[in-house]
């Protein structure tokens, strides 16, 4: 099979957006990761770090060890090469949420808007088979996808200023676990005691891109629990498969 | 242990340096100071490497003083009132701050953000290699937050050692720089907008980003795109066709497209400029934004071998004043 090459697109001086497709799409993540692992094997001197998302491969470098021209070409003779069997995921993991009530204020609104009961919005949004597509925007931050098409709902009006860490929501045809408390435009079903990102913890990122997710539900007796074993480093998330 | 102790302070004063990078990847921008250049100056003048952690002051003023020790510090960046027991210092120039001694900074006139270095750096815990401020993120020593009153800042007491100054050149006030993409192709005739129309900084920017005001810029194909990286410098564009320059404080991605992104080498100039003051942008290539980030690079590095000691011309103009040529003294220091 050919696929088309990626699309060089400079970001500045010191970034190049290696771009496989506009849209969200399982294949153009699996290239992504692909290349994004094919770098760490056979690093190229000169790049900095690099940010996997849904559909690019953002390539951070040093414009005084390797010019923009230079590092396009190698970056599309690796992307060629790059076999996307290799980023089947390794890790699973089984994240606890607690869905609707004081944690998932938009449950009920969210299964009206998509004509079915909130259990049964629960029940399909929990038996998602979930892959981390890219993890941004702000720290532990982890976008899924895998979402059930039926759930997918344009993002709220007025996005929220203040909405809660550990928030599991939709926004489109996106899912995703917000880790720290802050804005967001998006329908909130839900919260998991599991922090995705924190400090002092090992690993202070739970997460990578290419991770498989599936959510367990927990009632809010138990996410107490959890959040306050949370709260003292635990990691309370189950590892599947490693 | 010798303190810096901070008595008064606005909002926006915090710890920064050259950022932490590597985790971008899990959503944790960079942040660092917003004058790269102002920051290694503040630093080069006070012997420190050119990237260390220096306190970056806000546009509001600050009041400051040490305790169990004597401290070296320098100031760049925006030039404002500062005063040290009430005698007028000068910027770019390092002096030292005695116990008793009270370190007085007005409002930011020159620009926005000035960089107040000092000798041996800012005692603290390094995560992802940086102590750089970030509320958000929990992170950044001694404290994770913006700076307030009553915060002290564990220092080196300061070696005795004559007072240096640093020449930087002269900025010019040229459109600001920048590399088209990576999704110029949304914008269609709207690029030429963005390159001819006269902009100013929104008074509601920080260090996560600066709005501008300026004419609309309209998208083709709507405003969402599917969430895609950012760097320092990215200029989106959300639906209300007013761009957005990313900082440091960024977020990691984001889901508007990227019109252009402002070069490394004039995004300090950016950081610097007040709110309301009109500039322009100018599209250049990679290879010419490459040709000026090395140069900027240079610069950097030089900045050791351009100090020179501040205590000579002051030694200097007293032996003139002293033998009644003051004319001739004024003179000799305007040479310099």
């Amino acid at each position: 099979m050919t696929t088309p090459p990626p699309r060089m697109l400079p970001s500045g001086d010191t970034a190049i957006t290696v771009e496989f497709g506009r849209d969200i799409s399982d294949e153009s993540n699996r290239r992504v990761l692909a290349l994004d692992r094919k770098l760490k094997q056979a690093p190229i001197a000169g790049i900095l770090e690099t940010v996997p998302t849904y559909r690019s491969l953002l390539v951070h470098y040093d414009p005084e060890t390797i010019g923009f021209g230079a590092l396009s070409d190698q970056l599309t003779a690796l992307a060629h090469t790059s076999d996307e069997s290799e980023t089947v995921a390794k890790r699973r993991w089984r994240i606890p949420v607690c869905y609707g009530g004081e944690h998932g204020i938009d449950l009920e609104d969210a299964a009206q808007a998509l004509n079915i009961t909130p259990d049964a919005l629960v029940a399909r949004h929990a038996a998602g088979d979930y892959r981390v597509a890219m993890i941004g925007f702000t720290p532990g931050w982890s976008y899924l996808s895998g979402l059930d098409p039926a759930l997918a709902m344009p993002r709220r009006q007025a996005p929220r200023l203040h909405t809660p860490a550990g928030t599991i929501s939709v926004g489109g045809i996106q899912t995703g676990i917000q880790c720290l408390a802050g804005p967001s435009g998006w329908h909130l079903l839900g919260r998991t005691p599991v922090r995705t990102y924190q400090l002092h913890r090992e690993p202070i990122f739970l997460l990578e891109p290419g991770d498989a997710i599936s959510f367990a539900q927990i009632d809010a007796k138990e996410f107490a629990e959890r959040d306050d074993a949370a709260s003292h480093g635990e990691v309370v998330a189950e590892l599947l498969s490693a | 242990m010798t303190k810096l102790v901070i008595d008064a302070v606005g909002p926006a004063t915090s710890v920064q340096d050259a950022g932490r990078h590597g985790a971008q990847r899990y959503g944790l921008p960079p942040s660092g100071a917003m004058d790269r250049l102002s920051l290694a100056a503040a630093n080069v003048l006070v012997g420190n490497s050119a990237f260390a952690a220096a306190i970056e002051l806000g546009p509001l003023g600050a009041k400051l003083s040490v305790r169990d020790g004597v401290v070296r510090l320098a100031l760049t960046g925006a030039e404002r009132p500062a005063a040290l027991d009430g005698q007028p210092l000068a910027f770019n120039e390092s002096f030292t701050l005695a116990e008793g001694q009270i370190l007085t900074l007005g409002v930011a006139r020159g620009g926005v953000f000035s960089y107040l270095g000092i000798e041996g750096g800012v005692g603290g815990e390094p995560m992802f290699g940086s102590l750089a401020v970030n509320a958000r993120a929990g992170l950044g020593s001694p404290y994770p937050r913006p700076l307030q009153a009553g915060d002290a800042i564990a220092v080196k007491s300061a070696a005795p050692s004559v007072e240096r100054r640093l020449d930087l050149p002269e900025q010019q006030d040229t459109p600001i720089r920048v590399v088209l993409g990576p999704q110029d192709d949304e914008f269609g005739a709207a690029v030429e907008t963005f390159l001819t129309g006269e902009w100013t900084i929104s008074a509601t920017s920080d260090r996560m980003g600066y709005r501008l005001d300026g004419p609309q810029i309209s998208h083709l194909h709507g405003h969402n795109i599917v969430s895609d990286g950012t760097v320092d410098g990215s200029i989106q564009v959300p639906g209300s066709g007013q761009p957005i320059v990313l900082m440091p404080d960024r977020g990691t991605s984001g889901g508007y497209p990227k019109i252009a992104t402002v070069i490394s080498a004039d995004l300090g100039r950016l950081a610097q400029r007040q709110p309301g003051r009109p500039f322009r942008f100018q599209a250049v290539s990679v290879e010419e934004a490459q040709d000026a980030y090395r140069t900027m690079a240079k610069l950097i590095r030089s900045l050791p071998d351009l100090l020179r000691d501040a205590q000579h011309a002051i030694i200097d103009l007293d032996a003139l004043l002293s033998a009644n040529v003051a004319g001739t003294a004024i003179d000799a220091l305007a040479a310099e």
